[in-house]
C-alpha cells in the first residue's frame, strides 16, 4: 500500500482528462443547454403571444358580427318602410286611374245619351212629319212648310 | 478459487497490484492502464456526444450527458458563486472517471484476473480506487488546485494572511498557523482516504465473499453488490462536492 511514482503518473492522467473536458466537453454542450433553454423560452413566448391573438382576433369578430347584425336589421327596416311607401303610392295611383277611368265612361255615356237623344228626336219629328202627311193626304212641302216643320221639331226637342 | 495457498494467499493475490520498478519508482501498471482506459472511455462518450450535439431534441445518448453536465452544472451553482471556467468541467471529470473506477468494483472478482492469467499476467487489481496512488493522485491535484486559488484570488499576502491571523487574531499568530496548516492538509487526505477506504473495503468484502461455497455466494453478493452501487456513486458524489466546496472556500475572501 505504498505511495509511488503511480502518484505521478495518475496526476498526469487526470490533468489531461481535466485540460480536455474543460477544453472540448463542457463548453459545447453547456452551449447546447443553454440554446435550447433559449428556444424554449421563445417557444413559451410564442405561444402565449399567439393565445393572446387568438382572444384579440375572437373579440374582433363578435365586434364585427354584431355590427353586421345591427347593419342587416338596418337594411330590413328600410325595405319594409320603402315597401310600404310602394304599395301606398300603388294603392293612390290605382284611385286616380278608376276615377279616370269612371270620369272617361260618365263622358261616354253622356254623348251616347246625347247622340241617341239627337237620333230619337229626329226619328220622332220624321215620324210627325209623316203622320201629318197622313192626316193633310198631300205631301208636305218641305220648302213651302219649313218655318212649320222648323216650329214642330223645336216643340219636340 | 481458495484452493491454491489458501484464502490468505487468494486475498492477498487479488489485491496485489501489477507492479514494475522498485522503491518510489515502482509503477502500478494496472491501475495506470485501467483508469486510462477508463478515462479514454469518458472522454469517448462524451466527445461523441459533443460531436452530434444539437440545441432542438436531444436523442437518448445526449440526453444522458445532459443529466450529467445539468448535474454538475447544479451542484457547482449551489456551491460556488463566481466565475470559474474550471471548477465545473473539473467536477464533471472527478465524478465520471470516479465513478467509473468505482464501477469496476462489480464486476465479478475472479473474472478480469482470470483472463490476465490467461494472457500471463500474475496480479490485476481491477478497481482503481483500491490504490491509494490514484485516490491520492486526484486528491493531492485538487489540494494543488485549492492553494493556487488561494494565491490567486486573496494575493500572496492575503492568503499568508488568512493561514496566520485567523481565527484568533494576529497575536495568536503559531497557533493560528498551526491549525490552518492541519485545515487544509486535513482536505486532500481526508477526500482520499474516505474514497480509498470505502471502495477497498467494498471490495475486500466481495473477496470474502468469493472465499465461501458457491451455493452460498449469490445469496450474499447480490445484496452486496445492490448495496455497492450506492455507495459507487455516492463516494463519486461526495468526492466531487467536497471538491467544489473546497474550491469555492479557496476563492472566497474573508
Amino acid at each position: 500500500m505504498s505511495i509511488n511514482a503511480t502518484l505521478i503518473g495518475q496526476m498526469i492522467t487526470f490533468t489531461l482528462l481535466v485540460w480536455f473536458t474543460m477544453q472540448y466537453i463542457w463548453p459545447p454542450l453547456i452551449e447546447a443547454l443553454e440554446e435550447r433553454k433559449k428556444k424554449i423560452a421563445e417557444g413559451l413566448a410564442a405561444a402565449e403571444k399567439g393565445q393572446e391573438d387568438i382572444k384579440l382576433a375572437k373579440k374582433r369578430a363578435t365586434e364585427y358580427l354584431k355590427e353586421a347584425k345591427a347593419e342587416s336589421a338596418n337594411i330590413i327596416a328600410l325595405a319594409q318602410k320603402r315597401a310600404n311607401e310602394v304599395v301606398e303610392e300603388s294603392k293612390d295611383n290605382a284611385k286616380l286611374e278608376g276615377e279616370r277611368m269612371i270620369n272617361a265612361a260618365k263622358a261616354q255615356i253622356e254623348q251616347e245619351m246625347q247622340q241617341a237623344k239627337e237620333n230619337l228626336r229626329k226619328e220622332v219629328s220624321s215620324l210627325a212629319l209623316k203622320a201629318a202627311e197622313q192626316i193633310l193626304q198631300e205631301e208636305v212641302d218641305k220648302e213651302k212648310h219649313k218655318d212649320l216643320l222648323g216650329k214642330v221639331s223645336k216643340q219636340l226637342g | 478459487m481458495a484452493s491454491e495457498g489458501g484464502s490468505t494467499g487468494y486475498i492477498v493475490h487479488h489485491l496485489t497490484p501489477l507492479s514494475v520498478g522498485e522503491g518510489f519508482w515502482t509503477l502500478h501498471l494496472d491501475t495506470l492502464f485501467i483508469s486510462a482506459v477508463l478515462g479514454a472511455l469518458f472522454i469517448w462518450f462524451f466527445k461523441s456526444v459533443v460531436e452530434k450535439v444539437t440545441s432542438g431534441v436531444p436523442g437518448s445518448v445526449q440526453n444522458f450527458a445532459e443529466m450529467m453536465i445539468e448535474f454538475v452544472d447544479q451542484q457547482v451553482k449551489d456551491t460556488f458563486h463566481g466565475e470559474s471556467k474550471l471548477i465545473a468541467p473539473l467536477g464533471l471529470t472527478i465524478f465520471c472517471w470516479v465513478l467509473l473506477w468505482n464501477t469496476m468494483d462489480l464486476i465479478p472478482v475472479d473474472l478480469l484476473s482470470m483472463v490476465g492469467s490467461m494472457m500471463g499476467i500474475e496480479f490485476l487489481r481491477v478497481v482503481p480506487s483500491t490504490d491509494l496512488n490514484a485516490t491520492f493522485a486526484l486528491s493531492i491535484s485538487v489540494f494543488i488546485l485549492i492553494i493556487f486559488y488561494s494565491i490567486k484570488v486573496k494575493g500572496v499576502f492575503g492568503f499568508a494572511k488568512e493561514l496566520t491571523c485567523t481565527p484568533f487574531g494576529p497575536w495568536m499568530m503559531p497557533f493560528n498557523l498551526l491549525l490552518k496548516v492541519v485545515e487544509e492538509i486535513a482536505k486532500p487526505i481526508s477526500l482520499a482516504l474516505r474514497l480509498f477506504g470505502n471502495l477497498y473495503a467494498g471490495e475486500l468484502i466481495f473477496i470474502l465473499i468469493a472465499l465461501l461455497p458457491a451455493y452460498i455466494q449469490p445469496l450474499l453478493s447480490f445484496p452486496w453488490a445492490i448495496f455497492h452501487i450506492l455507495i459507487i456513486v455516492l463516494q463519486a458524489f461526495i468526492f466531487m462536492v467536497l471538491t467544489i466546496v473546497y474550491l469555492s472556500m479557496a476563492h472566497e475572501d474573508h
